[in-house]
This record gives C-alpha cells, structure tokens and sequence, in this order.
C-alpha cells in the first residue's frame, strides 16, 4: 500500500504543481520586497512572505504524501518566526526612537 | 715512589672526598650568589674564605696521603656510540701541588678581600664570583681529560669576564671584561681543535689513554706529524689563557677588576692554566719538538717584550700586570727547552711573590684612596710599614735576589736554556735585568722620597686591616723560603724534581738526554752569578735613578724620544689590533647594516605590511554598511549556489 493511496481524493482537487507555482509566486514577491523596499516594517513583512511560502510548500508536500513531519516542520517554523518578530520588531522600534524613521538605508554606520 | 701512571687504581678515599674539593667553593658560590642581598659583607667573605680554606685542609689531607696516581670515576658524563668520556678526576703530583697552589693562595686571596672589599656594596656578589672563580679552577686540574680540562678552561674564562668586569660603572671596565673574554675565544678555538684531533687521532680524551698511546707513537693513520699540529693547537689555547704574544693585551687591561681578582688571576688561577696544560700534555709535547722550539721563542719575545713595557707603565698595577706576562714568558721558554720541572716550580714560587705582589699594590691603593698612578704616591715606607716590608720581599723574590724563592727557580730555567742556546740564555738575562729594574722602580716610586698626592690623601694614609696584612705576611714568607723545595745546592735534594718525576716518566722515556744533562758545578756557579749580579744592578739602576736622584716619570702629555715614546704607548699593539681587527669588523658590520639591513631585509619586512594594508584598504570598499547591498549580495550568492548545484545536476 503506497501512501498515495490513503490520502483523502479531496485533496488531488487541487493539483500539486499548483501549489508549487504559487509558493515560488509567493516568495519571489516576497525576495523582490526584501531588495526593493526601503521600509524595515515592510522588509520584515516580505521576510514574512518567504517564510510563509515555504511553509505552504512544506504543507503541500506533506499532505500529498500522507507524511505528517512536514507538517511538525511548520509549526516549528512558525514559533521561530514568531520569536523573531518579536526581536526583530523589538530592533525596529528602537531605531524608529533613534531615528524617527525605519528606513534601512540610513542605517550604514558599519560601513568599513 | 710509585714511577708509573696507574690509570686503573681505585680511589683510597670515599668519593664525598673527592666531590667535595670542588665542592664547597662552588657551595659557596650558590650560597653567596642566592643570597646576595641578605647577607651581610663579612658574613658573605667569611662563608667564600672558609669554603675555600675548607678544599685547603681537604686537598693537604690528599697531599699527605698521596701513595700513587689513581684516577676517580664520579659518573659516566658522555657516552655517545664510540665516544666515551667518563666525569673522573686525576689525582697525581701534578694536580695535588695545583690544588694546594690553588685553595692555599686563593684562600689567602680570599682572606684579603674581606678588608678591601669592606666598602663595597656588593660583597656577596663578589665573593660567589670568587668562589666560582675557585670552583672552576678545580674542576679544571683535577678533570681526567681534555673535555673536563675544557669546562673548567671556559668556567675561568667565564669568572674573570665577570670579576674583570665587576665594577661595572665605566665602560671602559666593561670593555676590559669583554676584551679578556674575546681574547681568550681566540685561545679557546685552538684549544678545542686540539681536542678534537686528539680524538681523532687517539680514538679516546682520556689523559691515561692519550699519553699512552701517543709513548708508544700509536698515532693511527696520521704519523707522527699530527703530534706537532695538535701540541701547536694546545699551545695556542694556552697562549690565549696565559696571555703570551700576541694574545696578551687582555691581561693588563684585565686590571680594571678589584686587586684581589688580579691577584687571583695572575697568582693561582686563570694564567697558570696555559702552563698547566703543557705540562699535563708533556708526552705529546716531547715527541714535537718543532712545536717546543716555537713554544721557547715565543716565551722568549714575550718575556723580553712585555718587560719592555714594564719599564715605562706608570699605574702600579699595569706594571704588575706587564712583569707576570714577562714571567709567564719565562715559563714557557722553561717548557720550550724542556725544563718540565723549573717550569712549574716557576709557577709555584711566582704564585707566591705575584700574589704578594699584586695584593700589597691593592694594600697601596686602599691606602691611597684608589690612587692607582705611582706618579702621585711616593714615600709611603713609614704609613705602611707592613706593606712596605712584603712589597720589599716580593720585588727581591721577583728580581733573583738569593735567597728569595724567584732566585731558585728562574736561575733554574736559565740554566736549562743556557743548555739549550746561549743566545736565548742571554736574552733571558736581560729580561732578568730589566724585571729586576721595572720592579725596583716600583717599589721606590711607591715607598720612598717624598708623598706626591694630595693633603687628603696624607690624612687618609693608614695601613691595611689585619684581614689584609695577615694574607700579605704569609706569602712573604712563602716568597722568602718557598725556593728551597727546589734549591738543591743548599740542602742537597731538588724535592720538587723528586716529587713531579712520575709526571714525567713516558717524556723520560722518549727523551732521556733532556732529564739527565745537569751543568757543571762551576759552569751552574757562574750561571747564578751572572744572574745575580745584573739583578742587582738592575736593583742599584732603578735606586740612582729614582731615589739619588729623585726623577719622577713624566706625565701623560709630555715630549718624549721616538723609543720612549713607543715603550710608553706599549708599542702601540693595542691600537694595530684595533686597525688591523676590530676596525675592520666594525666596518663590515655597520656596510652589512647599511645594505643588507637597510637595503634588503627592512623593505621586504615592510613590504608586506604595505601589501596587506593595501589589500585591507581595497576590500573595506565592499563595507558599504548598506543593508541593501547585502541583501543583494546575499541573494545574488543564493543565486549563484544554487545555479552550481543545478549545473551539477
């Protein structure tokens, strides 16, 4: 017995590849965000975007493979992404205090 | 008497014995050396003299109970496939008299310098140098083959650097030190060849071994011949530490030292060395003739050359120090005519008198406030009685007044030389007139007429403390009685011909002519004569010259004849060394830093700083500090992996 064959038919409603264009849509979008924007909020959320998009890849793949790790996976990548937004914002609204602005570009006092 | 060498005869005594000879000086020189500081002065000289007064009482007990020669294994020291060199010591005529000489007037030596090193600030110092000093020595007599010879060569090369040097203040002091030491390198090259041909030759370092061999010419592959370079070879190494031509110019600047150290270096230690070794190393000199002939005439020009010198030096000291390089002269012209014995009894007696010698002239300069130029002293006879009384001795046991010790055994090298060649004898004479006039001058410039220094000087006049006149008095009556052990016209018996005979048994056997031949009667009756007679006009000479007539030597600045001038200036040796070798040196060093330092390796070590500073430079540019710039970096590298891996595919 495959494991093909005790996925529910419900879900080959939606064909596979669907979900692969549409998460490489999803991420691409979110890289052009990340390069292009100059707004650290709206970086972040582009980040956001990305991860987002793998994780509905992760979530395609397991359901059609009757696999549920990739679906643990998920749920992993969300508490680490939520834990991250919770610094990463927490940097942001310090540099807003500092700067009265989050325009990353402002931000190049490392420069060597 | 045992006549043969027994290398294989176990010692009487227990080991502890042995090891504690050298032993406790060099005790002494850890305990005073550690303790520097915290002792106090005499604490520190009394612990250096009674260690050495210690190996004293140790080697007199080895002295009486001296049956035959024996060797002693302490431990196997090197051991290194066919080489092997065990740490053992000789014990024999030769070495027991060296280590009586050695603690008995270092002792004394020691004993003075609690009195004049009283003021000092580092006593402690001074007497762990002085110890090592002792220790060195030693080591140097008592080891049973060259190696061991050699550590104990260097360890006196090391201490004199050290106790030359130690009043460290002027550069010039420092530079006396450095100048002995490098000197003494010289010698020490030629030496340590010598040493390596004799392993080569011999297969063995070991005296008993070497002798033995070379007495029944044993020479290997390499004949007879090889004898005759490594005789050369020692001889140059002895040349160096007994300060002969032309390696002497470290002895009279040797005197920046305190006086003790001179004392030491002169009477019982470093420049007996040179004699030692030829004649621990007899054999091998008796089968090369051509090596003695050279040994002969250069004690000769030494003898003559540096009692030139003496005539003119106007630092008491340095004069001194010019009359031991004379006698030291004298006692390799003995060794060069095969006067195995008077050579040594020589050095015994002139270890008695230059001793006494150099530690009255430090009685004087303590005296005088460290006034060392007999140009300001004069007529100190009534403050320093006593220094005047042995000062007087000694300057009659060094000229060959009979019945003084000097008279018995410089008459006896004459009178070997006198066989040898008439016109070396003759040479020799007049060295004897002149050491009897340069010394004489010395004294009467110092004692008599009138005080010449200053009115603080005149106040401060005082004679020396007991620790310095006891050691003075001794030695005056060493110097005054020490001839008989060797004066066989008055009572009949050369004892110290007797008692070094063993020493001497292979040389004997390949050369018997040398050590029978004794002179006429009447001939040995006119030799001694003579000598007598120009040492005493040589005494008169120095008396018309300087007390009659009243002549002070001229001062540094003043016109003097073309010969005068040359004597004075010591004939200008040291100032031929500095063109001929330092010089040079010097200027081949500052070219080496000029070009290659400079020009070489100075711009690649700074090349390559510039080089990753340049690299730094052009990459920081990439730092924009942008975010942006990374993130397409970073994507860009993404990208680029990710193709690669592709690709792969």
């Amino acid at each position: 017995m495959t494991n093909a064959s005790i996925v529910p038919a419900v879900i080959h409603e939606v064909p596979l590849q669907y979900y692969v264009f549409f998460a490489t849509a999803l991420f691409c979008i979110g890289v052009t965000g990340v390069l292009i924007r100059r707004n650290a909020i709206i970086i972040f959320m582009c980040i956001e975007l990305m991860l987002n998009a793998v994780n509905i890849l992760l979530t395609a793949f397991a359901a059609y493979r009757a696999d549920p790790n990739g679906q643990i996976f998920v749920f992993f990548i969300m508490a680490v992404a939520a834990a991250e937004v919770a610094v990463g914002l927490g940097i942001i609204v310090m540099i807003y205090r500092n700067f009265q602005n989050t325009d990353v570009n402002l931000l190049n006092r490392l420069k060597g | 008497m045992q006549e043969t060498v027994l290398p294989g005869a176990t010692a009487p005594f227990s080991t502890l014995l042995y090891l504690l000879i050298p032993g406790l000086p060099f005790l002494g020189f850890l305990v005073n050396g550690l303790l520097n500081k915290r002792l106090s002065g005499t604490v520190a000289g009394a612990l250096g003299t009674l260690t050495v007064l210690g190996s004293f009482l140790l080697s007199v007990f080895l002295f009486v109970n001296f049956k035959y020669q024996y060797t002693v294994s302490l431990f196997d020291w090197i051991s290194v496939g066919s080489l092997q060199i065990p740490f053992s010591y000789q014990i024999d005529q030769l070495s027991l008299l060296m280590l009586l000489l050695i603690t008995g007037v270092g002792t004394l030596i020691h004993l003075y310098s609690i009195g004049y090193m009283h003021h000092d600030e580092n006593v402690g110092k001074f007497f762990s140098f002085l110890n090592l000093f002792v220790f060195s020595m030693l080591i140097l007599v008592l080891g049973a083959n060259f190696v061991i010879l050699f550590i104990g060569w260097e360890g006196v090369g090391l201490c004199s650097y050290l106790l030359i040097g130690f009043w460290n203040k002027h550069t010039s002091y420092n530079n006396a030190a450095k100048k002995a030491f490098i000197i003494n390198r010289v010698g020490d090259l030629g030496f340590l060849l010598g040493i390596f041909l004799i392993y080569l030759t011999f297969n063995s370092v070991q005296y008993g071994e070497v002798f033995q061999k070379a007495h029944l010419s044993q020479f290997g592959n390499y004949g007879v011949g090889v004898c005759t370079a490594i005789t050369l070879l020692l001889f140059v190494g002895a040349m160096g530490k007994s300060a002969q031509l032309p390696l002497y110019t470290w002895l009279p600047d040797a005197m920046a030292g305190p006086t003790p150290v001179s004392a030491l270096i002169h009477a019982a230690t470093m420049v007996t060395a040179g004699i030692y070794l030829v004649l621990r190393a007899n054999v091998l000199f008796t089968l090369a003739p051509q090596t003695l002939e050279v040994v002969g005439i250069i004690g000769l020009a030494t003898a003559l050359f540096a009692a030139t010198i003496g005539l003119a030096q106007n630092d008491i000291k340095k004069v001194l120090a010019y009359s031991t390089v004379s006698q030291l002269g004298y006692m390799f012209l003995a060794l060069g005519v095969m006067g195995y014995t008077s050579s040594f009894f020589h050095v015994l007696t002139h270890a008695f008198f230059k001793a006494l010698l150099f530690l009255g002239a430090g009685s004087v300069i303590h005296a005088m406030s460290n006034e060392q130029d007999m140009r300001r002293m004069g007529g100190l006879r009534k403050a320093l009685p006593i220094t005047f009384l042995t000062m007087l001795i000694g300057c009659l046991a060094i000229s060959g007044i009979p019945p003084f010790a000097g008279f018995f055994s410089k008459d006896e090298i004459l009178s070997h030389v006198y066989e040898h060649s008439k016109v070396m004898w003759a040479i020799g004479v007049f060295t004897s007139f002149l050491t009897a006039f340069y010394m004489f001058r010395l004294l009467f410039l110092t004692f008599f007429g009138e005080f010449r220094g200053t009115e603080e000087q005149r106040h401060h006049l005082h004679e020396s403390p007991a620790s310095m006149t006891l050691p003075l008095i001794v030695l005056a009556i060493l110097s005054a009685v020490g001839g008989f052990m060797g004066a066989p016209m008055f009572v009949g018996k050369h004892y110290l011909a007797d008692y070094l005979a063993p020493i001497f048994t292979y040389s004997r056997q390949i050369l018997p002519a040398a050590f029978t031949t004794e002179p006429e009667h009447s001939t040995e009756l006119m030799l001694m004569g003579i000598s007598v007679l120009v040492a005493v006009v040589g005494i008169v000479l120095a008396y018309v010259q300087y007390v009659a007539r009243a002549q002070r030597p001229a001062e540094d600045d003043a016109q003097r004849s073309a010969p005068e001038s040359l004597i004075y200036h010591k004939y200008y040796i040291d100032e031929l060394y500095d063109s001929l070798i330092v010089k040079p040196v010097m200027a081949l060093s500052t070219g080496l830093y000029k070009f290659v330092e400079n020009g070489i390796i100075d711009p690649i070590a700074n090349g390559v700083g510039r080089v990753t500073l340049a690299g730094g430079q052009l990459l920081r540019n990439v730092q924009t500090g942008s975010v942006e710039t990374y993130l397409i970096l970073m994507v860009l590298g993404i990208v680029l992996i990710l193709g690669l891996n592709f690709g792969r595919l």
